[in-house]
Protein backbone atom coordinates (compact mmCIF):
# COMPACT_ATOMS: atom_id res chain seq x y z
CA UNK A 1 0.00 0.00 0.00
CA UNK A 2 1.47 3.31 -0.98
CA UNK A 3 0.92 6.71 0.43
CA UNK A 4 0.14 8.24 -2.91
CA UNK A 5 -1.94 6.55 -5.53
CA UNK A 6 -0.51 8.31 -8.57
CA UNK A 7 2.78 7.09 -9.88
CA UNK A 8 4.00 10.53 -10.94
CA UNK A 9 7.59 11.69 -10.73
CA UNK A 10 8.81 11.32 -7.22
CA UNK A 11 9.66 14.71 -5.82
CA UNK A 12 12.15 15.12 -3.06
CA UNK A 13 11.32 17.32 -0.12
CA UNK A 14 14.09 19.71 -1.06
CA UNK A 15 12.52 20.38 -4.45
CA UNK A 16 9.28 21.25 -2.69
CA UNK A 17 11.09 23.75 -0.53
CA UNK A 18 10.48 21.88 2.69
CA UNK A 19 12.65 19.88 5.06
CA UNK A 20 11.69 16.82 7.00
CA UNK A 21 12.82 15.55 10.34
CA UNK A 22 14.76 12.35 9.77
CA UNK A 23 13.62 10.95 13.08
CA UNK A 24 9.89 11.54 13.27
CA UNK A 25 9.28 12.44 9.56
CA UNK A 26 7.43 15.64 10.44
CA UNK A 27 7.68 18.18 7.59
CA UNK A 28 8.72 21.80 8.18
CA UNK A 29 9.34 24.86 5.98
CA UNK A 30 12.88 25.08 4.61
CA UNK A 31 15.28 26.70 7.01
CA UNK A 32 13.72 25.28 10.17
CA UNK A 33 16.47 24.59 12.69
CA UNK A 34 14.94 22.09 15.09
CA UNK A 35 11.98 19.79 14.75
CA UNK A 36 9.07 21.21 16.70
CA UNK A 37 7.76 17.74 17.35
CA UNK A 38 10.65 15.60 18.50
CA UNK A 39 13.34 18.24 18.98
CA UNK A 40 15.92 16.81 16.61
CA UNK A 41 18.15 19.27 14.83
CA UNK A 42 16.95 19.56 11.24
CA UNK A 43 19.52 19.67 8.52
CA UNK A 44 18.29 19.69 4.93
CA UNK A 45 21.46 17.92 3.83
CA UNK A 46 24.13 17.08 6.30
CA UNK A 47 27.27 18.60 4.78
CA UNK A 48 29.47 17.37 7.57
CA UNK A 49 28.01 13.88 7.34
CA UNK A 50 30.85 12.58 5.20
CA UNK A 51 33.51 14.02 7.48
CA UNK A 52 32.01 12.21 10.44
CA UNK A 53 31.65 9.01 8.41
CA UNK A 54 35.33 9.07 7.48
CA UNK A 55 36.47 10.02 10.97
CA UNK A 56 34.65 7.11 12.63
CA UNK A 57 35.61 4.83 9.77
CA UNK A 58 39.30 5.59 10.27
CA UNK A 59 39.26 5.07 14.04
CA UNK A 60 37.32 1.87 13.50
CA UNK A 61 39.91 0.61 11.05
CA UNK A 62 42.73 1.61 13.38
CA UNK A 63 41.18 -0.43 16.17
CA UNK A 64 40.58 -3.37 13.89
CA UNK A 65 44.29 -3.91 13.30
CA UNK A 66 45.34 -4.52 16.93
CA UNK A 67 42.15 -6.54 17.32
CA UNK A 68 43.64 -9.06 14.92
CA UNK A 69 47.22 -8.93 16.17
CA UNK A 70 46.67 -9.32 19.91
CA UNK A 71 45.25 -12.52 21.37
CA UNK A 72 41.51 -12.66 21.83
CA UNK A 73 41.46 -15.59 24.22
CA UNK A 74 43.95 -16.93 26.71
CA UNK A 75 43.30 -20.58 27.53
CA UNK A 76 45.12 -22.07 30.46
CA UNK A 77 44.90 -25.83 30.95
CA UNK A 78 46.84 -28.07 33.29
CA UNK A 79 49.91 -28.24 31.13
CA UNK A 80 50.02 -25.21 28.95
CA UNK A 81 48.83 -21.72 28.25
CA UNK A 82 47.54 -21.00 24.78
CA UNK A 83 46.78 -17.62 23.29
CA UNK A 84 44.52 -17.41 20.27
CA UNK A 85 43.93 -14.52 17.94
CA UNK A 86 40.56 -14.19 16.23
CA UNK A 87 41.65 -16.04 13.11
CA UNK A 88 43.79 -18.49 15.08
CA UNK A 89 40.76 -19.42 17.19
CA UNK A 90 38.68 -20.09 14.12
CA UNK A 91 41.40 -22.26 12.59
CA UNK A 92 41.60 -24.16 15.87
CA UNK A 93 37.86 -24.81 15.71
CA UNK A 94 38.22 -26.05 12.18
CA UNK A 95 40.81 -28.59 13.31
CA UNK A 96 38.42 -29.80 16.00
CA UNK A 97 35.87 -30.54 13.29
CA UNK A 98 33.49 -27.76 14.29
CA UNK A 99 33.42 -26.30 10.80
CA UNK A 100 29.99 -24.68 11.21
CA UNK A 101 31.01 -22.72 14.26
CA UNK A 102 34.33 -21.80 12.71
CA UNK A 103 32.48 -20.34 9.75
CA UNK A 104 30.14 -18.34 12.02
CA UNK A 105 33.15 -16.92 13.85
CA UNK A 106 35.02 -16.13 10.65
CA UNK A 107 32.00 -14.50 9.03
CA UNK A 108 31.09 -12.46 12.11
CA UNK A 109 34.56 -11.25 12.97
CA UNK A 110 36.44 -11.13 9.69
CA UNK A 111 34.13 -11.09 6.68
CA UNK A 112 31.49 -8.74 8.11
CA UNK A 113 33.91 -6.14 9.53
CA UNK A 114 36.06 -6.04 6.40
CA UNK A 115 33.00 -5.98 4.16
CA UNK A 116 31.61 -3.17 6.24
CA UNK A 117 34.74 -1.05 5.95
CA UNK A 118 34.64 -1.49 2.19
CA UNK A 119 30.90 -0.88 1.90
CA UNK A 120 30.97 2.33 3.93
CA UNK A 121 33.98 3.61 2.01
CA UNK A 122 32.28 2.78 -1.27
CA UNK A 123 29.07 4.56 -0.26
CA UNK A 124 30.91 7.63 0.97
CA UNK A 125 32.91 7.87 -2.24
CA UNK A 126 29.94 7.10 -4.48
CA UNK A 127 27.92 10.13 -3.34
CA UNK A 128 30.67 12.53 -4.32
CA UNK A 129 31.04 11.37 -7.90
CA UNK A 130 28.92 9.61 -10.52
CA UNK A 131 28.53 5.97 -9.71
CA UNK A 132 27.72 3.06 -11.94
CA UNK A 133 25.82 1.29 -9.19
CA UNK A 134 22.13 2.13 -9.12
CA UNK A 135 20.65 4.13 -6.27
CA UNK A 136 18.45 1.24 -5.27
CA UNK A 137 21.39 -1.05 -4.87
CA UNK A 138 23.34 1.51 -2.88
CA UNK A 139 20.36 2.18 -0.62
CA UNK A 140 20.05 -1.55 -0.11
CA UNK A 141 23.76 -1.83 0.63
CA UNK A 142 23.44 0.94 3.20
CA UNK A 143 20.55 -0.79 4.92
CA UNK A 144 22.42 -4.09 4.99
CA UNK A 145 25.47 -2.36 6.51
CA UNK A 146 23.35 -0.68 9.15
CA UNK A 147 21.55 -3.89 10.01
CA UNK A 148 24.48 -6.25 10.02
CA UNK A 149 27.01 -4.05 11.83
CA UNK A 150 25.76 -4.96 15.28
CA UNK A 151 26.21 -8.66 14.63
CA UNK A 152 29.98 -8.37 14.75
CA UNK A 153 29.62 -8.00 18.50
CA UNK A 154 28.98 -11.75 18.61
CA UNK A 155 32.65 -12.53 19.09
CA UNK A 156 32.86 -10.29 22.13
CA UNK A 157 29.90 -12.07 23.68
CA UNK A 158 31.42 -15.47 22.95
CA UNK A 159 34.59 -14.40 24.74
CA UNK A 160 32.55 -13.03 27.63
CA UNK A 161 30.56 -16.24 28.07
CA UNK A 162 33.57 -18.51 27.75
CA UNK A 163 35.80 -16.59 30.07
CA UNK A 164 33.17 -16.30 32.78
CA UNK A 165 32.09 -19.92 32.47
CA UNK A 166 35.40 -21.70 32.12
CA UNK A 167 36.96 -20.86 35.46
CA UNK A 168 37.75 -24.29 36.85
CA UNK A 169 40.48 -23.46 39.34
CA UNK A 170 43.60 -25.42 38.42
CA UNK A 171 41.98 -27.52 35.71
CA UNK A 172 41.32 -24.93 33.06
CA UNK A 173 40.66 -21.24 32.78
CA UNK A 174 39.86 -18.99 29.85
CA UNK A 175 40.54 -15.30 30.06
CA UNK A 176 39.86 -12.50 27.61
CA UNK A 177 42.82 -11.04 25.78
CA UNK A 178 43.62 -7.47 24.86
CA UNK A 179 42.18 -7.86 21.37
CA UNK A 180 38.66 -8.05 22.77
CA UNK A 181 38.75 -4.40 23.81
CA UNK A 182 40.01 -3.26 20.40
CA UNK A 183 37.54 -5.44 18.59
CA UNK A 184 34.58 -4.06 20.55
CA UNK A 185 35.78 -0.51 19.93
CA UNK A 186 36.15 -1.24 16.24
CA UNK A 187 32.57 -2.54 16.03
CA UNK A 188 31.22 0.46 17.93
CA UNK A 189 33.12 2.96 15.79
CA UNK A 190 31.99 1.42 12.51
CA UNK A 191 28.39 1.42 13.76
CA UNK A 192 28.76 5.14 14.47
CA UNK A 193 30.32 5.62 11.05
CA UNK A 194 27.36 3.97 9.34
CA UNK A 195 24.91 5.99 11.43
CA UNK A 196 26.64 9.23 10.45
CA UNK A 197 26.01 8.58 6.77
CA UNK A 198 23.12 10.63 5.42
CA UNK A 199 21.50 8.20 2.98
CA UNK A 200 19.53 11.01 1.32
CA UNK A 201 22.76 11.95 -0.44
CA UNK A 202 22.53 8.78 -2.52
CA UNK A 203 19.37 10.09 -4.14
CA UNK A 204 20.53 13.69 -4.56
CA UNK A 205 23.32 12.71 -6.90
CA UNK A 206 20.79 10.87 -9.02
CA UNK A 207 18.51 13.88 -9.29
CA UNK A 208 21.37 16.16 -10.29
CA UNK A 209 22.74 13.86 -12.94
CA UNK A 210 19.46 13.38 -14.74
CA UNK A 211 19.03 17.11 -14.96
CA UNK A 212 15.89 16.95 -12.90
CA UNK A 213 14.43 20.28 -11.76
CA UNK A 214 16.78 21.47 -9.11
CA UNK A 215 16.59 24.60 -7.11
CA UNK A 216 20.27 25.06 -6.72
CA UNK B 1 8.77 25.37 -6.77
CA UNK B 2 6.67 28.54 -6.99
CA UNK B 3 3.41 26.77 -7.70
CA UNK B 4 3.80 24.62 -4.63
CA UNK B 5 4.18 27.54 -2.28
CA UNK B 6 1.16 27.08 -0.01
CA UNK B 7 1.72 23.44 0.87
CA UNK B 8 -0.07 22.44 4.03
CA UNK B 9 2.83 20.75 5.74
CA UNK B 10 0.63 18.41 7.72
CA UNK B 11 -0.52 16.67 4.56
CA UNK B 12 2.99 15.68 3.55
CA UNK B 13 5.14 12.79 4.58
CA UNK B 14 8.80 12.56 3.66
CA UNK B 15 10.86 9.41 3.55
CA UNK B 16 13.68 9.83 6.07
CA UNK B 17 16.02 7.68 4.00
CA UNK B 18 15.75 9.15 0.52
CA UNK B 19 13.88 12.44 1.04
CA UNK B 20 11.02 11.58 -1.31
CA UNK B 21 7.90 13.58 -0.48
CA UNK B 22 4.41 12.14 -0.64
CA UNK B 23 0.91 13.33 0.01
CA UNK B 24 -0.10 11.73 3.26
CA UNK B 25 -2.88 9.20 3.18
CA UNK B 26 -3.26 7.12 6.28
CA UNK B 27 -3.20 3.42 5.47
CA UNK B 28 -5.95 1.31 6.96
CA UNK B 29 -5.30 -1.32 9.57
CA UNK B 30 -3.22 -4.12 8.09
CA UNK B 31 -2.01 -1.91 5.25
CA UNK B 32 1.41 -0.37 5.06
CA UNK B 33 2.66 2.84 3.54
CA UNK B 34 5.90 2.26 1.72
CA UNK B 35 8.26 4.67 0.06
CA UNK B 36 7.97 4.06 -3.70
CA UNK B 37 11.53 5.07 -4.31
CA UNK B 38 13.59 3.24 -1.72
CA UNK B 39 11.07 0.88 -0.18
CA UNK B 40 11.34 2.13 3.40
CA UNK B 41 8.21 1.38 5.36
CA UNK B 42 6.81 4.71 6.44
CA UNK B 43 3.63 3.78 8.28
CA UNK B 44 2.47 0.35 9.41
CA UNK B 45 -0.41 0.68 11.82
CA UNK B 46 -1.68 -2.34 13.71
CA UNK B 47 -4.84 -2.88 15.63
CA UNK B 48 -4.22 -2.66 19.36
CA UNK B 49 -0.49 -2.39 18.72
CA UNK B 50 -0.09 -0.15 21.76
CA UNK B 51 -1.51 -2.70 24.16
CA UNK B 52 0.49 -5.53 22.61
CA UNK B 53 3.72 -3.60 22.86
CA UNK B 54 3.04 -2.72 26.47
CA UNK B 55 2.38 -6.36 27.28
CA UNK B 56 5.52 -7.50 25.47
CA UNK B 57 7.63 -4.77 27.07
CA UNK B 58 6.40 -5.73 30.51
CA UNK B 59 7.31 -9.35 29.86
CA UNK B 60 10.73 -8.28 28.59
CA UNK B 61 11.40 -6.20 31.69
CA UNK B 62 10.42 -9.03 34.04
CA UNK B 63 12.40 -11.61 32.08
CA UNK B 64 15.53 -9.47 31.98
CA UNK B 65 15.51 -8.97 35.72
CA UNK B 66 14.79 -12.64 36.42
CA UNK B 67 17.32 -13.90 33.89
CA UNK B 68 20.01 -11.59 35.17
CA UNK B 69 20.01 -12.88 38.72
CA UNK B 70 19.30 -16.58 38.33
CA UNK B 71 21.94 -19.09 37.18
CA UNK B 72 22.41 -19.07 33.45
CA UNK B 73 24.87 -21.82 32.61
CA UNK B 74 26.67 -24.41 34.70
CA UNK B 75 29.84 -26.12 33.65
CA UNK B 76 31.17 -29.43 34.93
CA UNK B 77 34.57 -30.94 34.29
CA UNK B 78 36.51 -33.44 36.34
CA UNK B 79 34.47 -32.84 39.47
CA UNK B 80 34.88 -29.09 39.38
CA UNK B 81 31.84 -27.03 38.57
CA UNK B 82 31.20 -23.41 37.93
CA UNK B 83 27.87 -21.66 37.56
CA UNK B 84 27.38 -18.20 36.14
CA UNK B 85 24.58 -15.70 35.67
CA UNK B 86 24.23 -13.38 32.70
CA UNK B 87 25.61 -10.58 34.80
CA UNK B 88 28.72 -12.68 35.51
CA UNK B 89 29.13 -13.27 31.81
CA UNK B 90 28.83 -9.58 31.06
CA UNK B 91 31.33 -8.68 33.74
CA UNK B 92 33.87 -11.29 32.63
CA UNK B 93 36.18 -8.56 31.39
CA UNK B 94 36.83 -7.19 34.80
CA UNK B 95 40.56 -6.82 35.08
CA UNK B 96 42.32 -3.57 34.35
CA UNK B 97 41.54 -1.74 31.11
CA UNK B 98 39.00 -4.39 30.17
CA UNK B 99 36.67 -3.04 32.86
CA UNK B 100 35.28 -0.54 30.35
CA UNK B 101 34.45 -3.46 28.09
CA UNK B 102 32.70 -5.25 30.96
CA UNK B 103 30.48 -2.26 31.60
CA UNK B 104 29.75 -1.88 27.87
CA UNK B 105 28.82 -5.55 27.55
CA UNK B 106 26.54 -5.37 30.58
CA UNK B 107 24.87 -2.31 29.09
CA UNK B 108 24.38 -3.86 25.66
CA UNK B 109 22.80 -7.08 26.84
CA UNK B 110 21.03 -6.07 30.04
CA UNK B 111 20.56 -2.37 30.68
CA UNK B 112 19.80 -1.10 27.18
CA UNK B 113 17.05 -3.68 26.47
CA UNK B 114 15.65 -3.12 29.96
CA UNK B 115 15.65 0.67 29.55
CA UNK B 116 13.96 0.39 26.18
CA UNK B 117 11.22 -1.84 27.55
CA UNK B 118 10.53 0.53 30.45
CA UNK B 119 10.57 3.60 28.18
CA UNK B 120 8.09 1.95 25.79
CA UNK B 121 5.70 1.31 28.66
CA UNK B 122 6.10 4.87 29.92
CA UNK B 123 5.41 6.36 26.49
CA UNK B 124 2.62 4.07 25.35
CA UNK B 125 0.58 3.57 28.49
CA UNK B 126 -0.99 7.06 28.50
CA UNK B 127 -1.59 6.89 24.73
CA UNK B 128 -3.40 3.59 25.01
CA UNK B 129 -5.50 4.90 27.87
CA UNK B 130 -6.39 8.05 25.90
CA UNK B 131 -4.71 10.27 28.43
CA UNK B 132 -2.37 13.15 27.65
CA UNK B 133 1.20 11.90 27.21
CA UNK B 134 3.33 11.42 30.26
CA UNK B 135 5.74 14.17 31.18
CA UNK B 136 8.76 13.98 28.94
CA UNK B 137 7.21 11.28 26.75
CA UNK B 138 8.84 12.85 23.69
CA UNK B 139 12.28 12.67 25.25
CA UNK B 140 11.59 9.15 26.46
CA UNK B 141 10.63 7.92 23.02
CA UNK B 142 13.58 9.75 21.53
CA UNK B 143 15.95 8.01 23.91
CA UNK B 144 14.33 4.67 23.22
CA UNK B 145 14.81 5.16 19.48
CA UNK B 146 18.40 6.28 19.92
CA UNK B 147 19.14 3.15 21.93
CA UNK B 148 17.62 0.80 19.38
CA UNK B 149 20.81 -0.21 17.55
CA UNK B 150 22.59 -0.72 20.87
CA UNK B 151 20.20 -3.30 22.23
CA UNK B 152 21.98 -6.58 21.57
CA UNK B 153 20.16 -9.29 23.49
CA UNK B 154 19.52 -11.35 20.35
CA UNK B 155 23.18 -11.17 19.36
CA UNK B 156 24.19 -12.36 22.80
CA UNK B 157 21.89 -15.35 22.32
CA UNK B 158 23.67 -16.39 19.13
CA UNK B 159 26.95 -15.78 20.94
CA UNK B 160 25.78 -18.30 23.55
CA UNK B 161 25.24 -20.92 20.89
CA UNK B 162 28.74 -20.40 19.51
CA UNK B 163 30.36 -20.42 22.96
CA UNK B 164 28.54 -23.60 23.93
CA UNK B 165 29.76 -25.48 20.87
CA UNK B 166 33.27 -24.40 21.72
CA UNK B 167 33.01 -25.51 25.33
CA UNK B 168 31.19 -28.82 24.99
CA UNK B 169 34.46 -30.47 23.92
CA UNK B 170 36.02 -29.31 27.12
CA UNK B 171 33.33 -29.94 29.72
CA UNK B 172 29.68 -30.71 30.37
CA UNK B 173 27.42 -27.71 30.24
CA UNK B 174 24.03 -27.55 31.93
CA UNK B 175 21.40 -24.92 31.28
CA UNK B 176 20.00 -22.97 34.19
CA UNK B 177 16.50 -21.45 34.26
CA UNK B 178 17.88 -18.12 33.10
CA UNK B 179 18.96 -19.72 29.84
CA UNK B 180 15.39 -20.52 28.85
CA UNK B 181 14.15 -17.18 30.09
CA UNK B 182 16.72 -15.52 27.91
CA UNK B 183 15.68 -17.58 24.91
CA UNK B 184 12.08 -16.41 25.36
CA UNK B 185 13.31 -12.89 25.90
CA UNK B 186 15.09 -12.75 22.57
CA UNK B 187 11.90 -13.64 20.69
CA UNK B 188 9.96 -11.00 22.61
CA UNK B 189 12.56 -8.29 21.94
CA UNK B 190 12.31 -8.96 18.22
CA UNK B 191 8.49 -8.79 18.39
CA UNK B 192 8.67 -5.60 20.41
CA UNK B 193 10.75 -3.91 17.73
CA UNK B 194 8.69 -5.03 14.78
CA UNK B 195 5.33 -4.05 16.25
CA UNK B 196 6.18 -0.43 16.83
CA UNK B 197 4.98 1.90 14.11
CA UNK B 198 7.16 4.88 14.84
CA UNK B 199 5.12 7.29 12.78
CA UNK B 200 1.96 6.42 14.69
CA UNK B 201 3.69 6.93 18.03
CA UNK B 202 5.11 10.32 17.04
CA UNK B 203 1.78 11.41 15.62
CA UNK B 204 -0.18 10.45 18.69
CA UNK B 205 2.37 12.08 20.97
CA UNK B 206 2.06 15.21 18.88
CA UNK B 207 -1.72 15.30 18.74
CA UNK B 208 -2.24 14.70 22.39
CA UNK B 209 0.16 17.42 23.27
CA UNK B 210 -1.54 20.08 21.21
CA UNK B 211 -5.05 19.55 22.51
Amino acid sequence: MDVTGQNAEIVSARDLGVVACTRCTQVWPAGTQTCGRCGRAIIARDDKSLQRVWAWWLVGLMCYIPANIYPMLRTRTLFRVQEDTIIGGAVELLHHGAAGVAIIVLVASVVIPLGKFMAIAFLAISVTRPSSVSNHHRQMLYEVVEYIGRWSMIDIFVVAIMSSLVQLNTLAAINPGRASLFFALSVIFTMLSAQAFDSRMIWDVHAKREGAPDNE
Amino acid sequence: MTDTQPIPLDTLIVCPHCDAAYKLRRPGVGERAKCQRCGTILISPRRKAGLQIIAVSLAVAILIIAATVSPFLTINAGGVSNSVSILDAALAFSDGPLLALALTTAALIIFVPLTRALLSIYVLLPIVMDRPPARGAMQAFRLSEALRPWSMAEIFAIGCAVALTKITDLADVAFGPAFWMFAALVILVVIQDNFVCRWSVWTSLDKTQKS
